[in-house]
């Protein structure tokens, strides 16, 4: 039955909403009840004037009763059966159940939506699911509610004589297991957004650091002018510094702070910044250190006009990120390993060589950065022993709509969650092409 | 009469709707959502196929097929193994303790009902 079709079922369901007797709204639309009754019950099709009209008595907007929602709404059933090519054939065409169970079919596409948007949510975080066991439980929560749910819904949908007490059973169980899914959902999102940081006693040392640097945009203004005196100060305040191991952290990068402070001041790196552009090449000449002082010094540099977006990251030799700051339009992988195209790994296989290229991890964006990348030794060198490498990387924000006059690399965040297809790079399947 | 089929799954709602579809195709169902003494149930009910879900309370599918698998009168019993976790391990670890079939959640209704009928014919 095609679409406006239905226009009569939809004009029925909104006068009885209403508490309007046929007879009325046929006398306000200037037409006989009787022909309403056709209208109403799919037999006569109507356009033009009389939806007018009676959209006017009924105060909604015409497109309400003729299609828009209900067109999204067939199609989206029509998905649901396409979905599931296995199950049994049925006679009804989409159209047909919508006709006679328009509330049933409504709650059948919402539901089928809510399932797709949470599959694709269940896809982007299994990069967690692997390491974070609260995840994993939760998740197989949101699983088991979305099977039930499959699975009721599979019912009503293809059983068209099914008992009136077992639909509504049934009607309950998936009213149910939406509320649940909704619920557990939302748990899902709040624990994500909060991050392990906020549980206590669960979050790494490294993770503390983090969240301190975070909670202070990565810049500490008391502590430009020098003063040590201010660093357990501002230890005993931070709430997320739980462990003794994350003070350490904490306190050793402060103490390191205020080294930088004093070899490169505030000022002069951002005159540098504003003069020369955000390389950490001129601010690593200007003041005579090495490039990854530089870099670090750039990333705590505080948000001015004129100066762009800084993150930066930092590994080991066995290629673990020991440092993220992360900015906004390039994701860092909060557990597993990173994209081994990154300049950062490609600075290991060649230390002390500076590497600059301009990258993107999401080309269906304007979001370009420019990576300055070196490997250099993490400690002073000894005889008779191979130093031991750190690599960093400086990810600069260009600014939207700046011509690309280079080639640019496409990069992803981590192997178990990039779509690039043919990557020479890649060490594991991608679930968003390859599925679980 | 129907063969039987014992489901061991603790989320009510999914256990209801494959009742409901084992029932309508013939099938006799019982249902268990504990894993604590699911052995025992099973030892006790003698279905001709099980469906365990591997994440149960007080104990995991795993070790309850293990389990069975080591006891005599249940060693070539038709186990179908649920599970959300899909992955090629998950899959790898439930055939090497013994399971007859392996299914990722969330699954349809008719893949359900062909693995049975694969499993036990009727």
């Amino acid at each position: 039955m095609p679409q406006g079709q239905l226009t009569g079922t939809r004009i029925r369901e909104r006068r009885i909403m209403q508490g309007m007797r046929q007879a009325e709204l046929a006398q306000k639309a200037g037409i006989s009840a009787s022909y309403l009754n056709l209208i109403e019950h799919n037999r006569r099709r109507i356009g033009g004037k009389l939806l007018l009209s009676l959209a006017e008595v009924l105060g909604v907007e015409p497109s309400i009763l003729s299609e828009g929602a209900e067109a999204a709404m067939l199609a989206t059933l029509g998905e649901a059966r396409a979905a599931d090519p296995s199950a049994a054939p049925v006679e009804e065409t989409p159209e047909a159940f919508a006709g006679r169970y328009p509330g049933w079919a409504e709650l059948l596409t919402r539901r089928h939506r809510r399932v797709l948007e949470l599959e694709r949510t269940v896809e982007t975080l299994t990069d967690r699911l692997t390491h974070d066991p609260y995840l994993a439980a939760a998740l197989h929560e949101v699983i088991s509610t979305v099977t039930a749910i499959r699975s009721t819904a599979g019912i009503l949908a293809d059983t068209p004589e099914l008992e009136p007490e077992w639909r509504d059973r049934f009607h309950r169980n998936v009213n149910e297991d939406a509320a649940r899914l909704a619920e557990s959902a939302q748990a899902l999102v709040s624990y994500l957004d909060e991050g392990a940081e906020e549980q206590g006693g669960l979050a790494s040392p490294q993770e503390e650091l983090e969240a301190f640097l975070k909670d202070a945009n990565y810049h500490f203004a008391q502590l430009e002018n020098g003063k040590r005196s201010e660093v357990e100060t501002m230890l005993q305040g931070a709430d997320v510094l739980q462990s003794v191991a994350g003070r350490g952290f904490a306190r050793s990068y402060l103490e390191r702070y205020i080294e930088d402070g004093r070899d490169m001041p505030l000022d002069q790196v951002l005159a540098c910044v504003h003069e020369y552009g955000p390389d950490p090449s001129s601010v690593a000449q200007m003041f005579g250190v090495s490039l990854s002082r530089a870099m670090r010094r750039m990333a705590e540099l505080p948000k001015e006009d004129g100066i762009p977006e800084i993150g930066l990251v930092s590994c080991d030799a066995s290629g673990t990120l020991i440092f993220r700051k992360a900015i906004e339009g390039f994701a860092l992988p909060r557990f597993g390993a990173a994209c081994p195209k990154w300049p950062l790994f490609q600075a290991l296989s060649r230390p002390m060589v500076p590497i600059r290229q301009v990258v993107e991890q999401d080309p269906r964006g304007d979001a370009a950065f420019v990576a300055y990348a070196i490997s250099e030794p993490a400690t002073p060198p000894k005889f008779g022993e191979d130093p031991l490498f750190h690599a960093h990387m400086l990810i600069v924000s260009r600014a939207p709509g700046a011509r690309r006059e280079e080639r640019t690399a496409p990069l992803g965040v981590s192997c178990r969650i990039c779509p690039l297809q043919d990557c020479a790079g890649r060490r594991e399947p991608s679930i968003l092409t390859d599925g679980f | 009469m129907g063969k039987h089929v014992l489901v061991i799954e603790d989320e009510p709602n999914i256990i209801e709707a494959i009742s409901f579809i084992l029932s309508r195709d013939g099938w006799t169902v019982a249902t268990h959502s504990n894993g604590h003494d699911a052995v025992d149930v099973v030892r006790d009910k003698s279905p001709d196929l099980v469906i365990l879900d591997v994440m149960l309370p007080g104990k995991s599918g795993y070790d309850i097929l293990t389990e069975l698998r080591e006891g005599e009168a249940t060693r070539d019993l038709p186990v179908l193994m649920l599970t959300a976790r899909g992955q090629s391990k998950d899959r790898d670890l439930a055939e090497r303790i013994g399971a007859s079939r392996f299914m990722t959640k969330p699954f349809s209704n008719a893949e359900v009902l062909e693995a049975l009928r694969e499993l036990v014919p009727q």
